[in-house]
């Protein structure tokens, strides 16, 4: 394994954004930065700037409004990225995929790496997710066009 | 002359792997203080070289040669510092490297780069007085602006100007763009200005300005080391002392706003500077 690869492990920056989540998935997220879980030890920090992010954590179901600013953040991380869909309403709409307003998961607007279920979904199971999408960003090319 | 090309190359390696784990050594020290285990000392690397890996965007064609115009002017002051040349012209290289990081803020189209741009030229402001009283202070000591006299002088400088020493502690927490002068960068508070200054640099040119904080830190450090530079490893203990003070401010300070930070640094940096060097020319006369 190469350098830049391990480093690629060893240093995801995560950028959270709550499509219509009702925050019981973000407050979960919050959690694993906190001296319980502290994901900073794996390096992991959270940041508010998509250009500076490789790991995108989406919660809630998307809707009408939140596709297109969902579409311009993915589209401002540069690659290689991941995106994870937190929680069942993330994953597939949960309970509100009839909803007049809403288009589903994440996954009916951009192309999602690992799906983590729950509501809300733990904290443990958040970090496990994350550990699951780095072996797939370490193997992902840099410029891809 | 072959000497001073072995000096000059070994310090351009050897100075980012200092300044990259002093670094590490901040979080380390930042996690624990706040009760958690915190990243591997080697983390700043790993997050270097995973920056270098991603991918290029470009949001204005000259963003790239302001950043590596940093690059480079802070890359020549600390030549300047490790050959013992002139400390005056170091002051002003490291002005024209703030100057191109601000100019780099600038040529993006992105409002929250202009207002970490607004606030670096605020942080400009406030510190290169400092430092310019500190080349006056060193020209009133010894005569000269040669940092190579500075190593000549038995007794260390920090007798003499330790109210200057004082002020530019407060320089090192504005340089060092930490609480509670993190203000144009917010490293913290990114629902603010996002990440201000830096908002729109993106992998291998982001890596590259955390490559230039590397030089930063590890040139402001030399220059706090020059305070005691007659034993040098007592300059360096010292360096490494107010290092750790700085991240000790970091943790329990909180942001304070730019106005507030010009005012401190103007009533505290500039009057203890103006006594200083005011008491030198007194008590031995204008040279």
């Amino acid at each position: 394994m190469g350098l830049i690869q391990k480093s690629r492990i060893k240093s995801p920056w995560i950028l959270h954004f709550d499509n219509s989540s009702c925050n019981g998935c973000d407050i979960e997220i919050l959690a694993c930065l906190t001296p319980l879980y502290d994901v900073e030890r794996f390096g992991m920090v959270n940041m508010g700037n998509p250009k500076h992010a490789d790991v995108l954590l989406i919660t809630g179901s998307v809707n009408r409004r939140t596709a297109r600013v969902l579409k311009n953040l993915y589209e401002q991380v540069p690659d290689p990225k991941i995106v994870i869909a937190v929680g069942t309403c993330a994953s597939s709409g949960g309970v509100f995929h009839n909803c007049y307003n809403v288009l589903g998961g994440v996954d009916k607007v951009i192309p999602v790496d690992v799906y983590i279920p729950g509501c809300a979904a733990r904290p443990e199971a958040i970090i496990d997710g994350v550990v699951l999408a780095l072996q797939k960003l370490a193997n992902l090319r840099g410029d891809k066009k | 002359m072959i000497n001073q090309l072995i000096t000059i190359i070994v310090a351009l390696i050897v100075a980012p792997l200092i300044g990259g784990l002093l670094f590490g050594f901040d979080r380390k020290i930042t996690a624990r203080l706040q009760g958690r285990y915190g990243p591997p000392i080697i983390q700043p690397f790993y997050d270097f070289f995973k920056l270098l890996g991603k991918e290029r965007i470009a949001v204005s064609k000259l963003q790239f040669i302001w950043i590596y115009g940093y690059l480079i002017f802070m890359v020549v002051s600390l030549v300047f510092l490790v050959l013992k040349l002139d400390f005056l012209l170091l002051v002003f290289l490291l002005g024209f490297a703030g100057v191109c990081f601000v100019l780099g803020a600038f040529s993006t189209k992105s409002p929250y780069a202009h207002f970490g741009a607004n606030r670096e030229l605020l942080q400009i402001l406030a510190y290169e007085p400092v430092l310019l009283f500190l080349a006056l202070g060193i020209y009133a000591k010894n005569g000269s602006f040669l940092i190579n006299e500075i190593f000549k002088q038995d007794k260390p400088l920090l007798f003499t100007l330790w109210p200057l020493f004082i002020a530019v502690l407060v320089v090192l927490t504005i340089k060092m763009r930490k609480s509670p002068f993190d203000i144009s960068t917010s490293h913290h508070a990114h629902q603010e200005i996002v990440r201000g200054t830096i908002t729109e640099y993106s992998g291998p040119y982001y890596a590259l300005i955390q490559l230039v904080e590397w030089y930063e830190l590890v040139l402001l450090l030399g220059i706090i080391a020059l305070f005691w530079a007659n034993p040098l490893w007592v300059g360096i203990l010292i360096a490494l002392g107010t290092f750790i003070l700085e991240l000790l401010i970091d943790n329990i300070a909180a942001r304070m706003t730019a106005r507030w930070m010009v005012r401190l640094s103007w009533s505290v940096g500039l009057i203890l500077g103006i006594i200083n060097i005011a008491y030198l020319y007194l008590t031995k006369g204008v040279a």
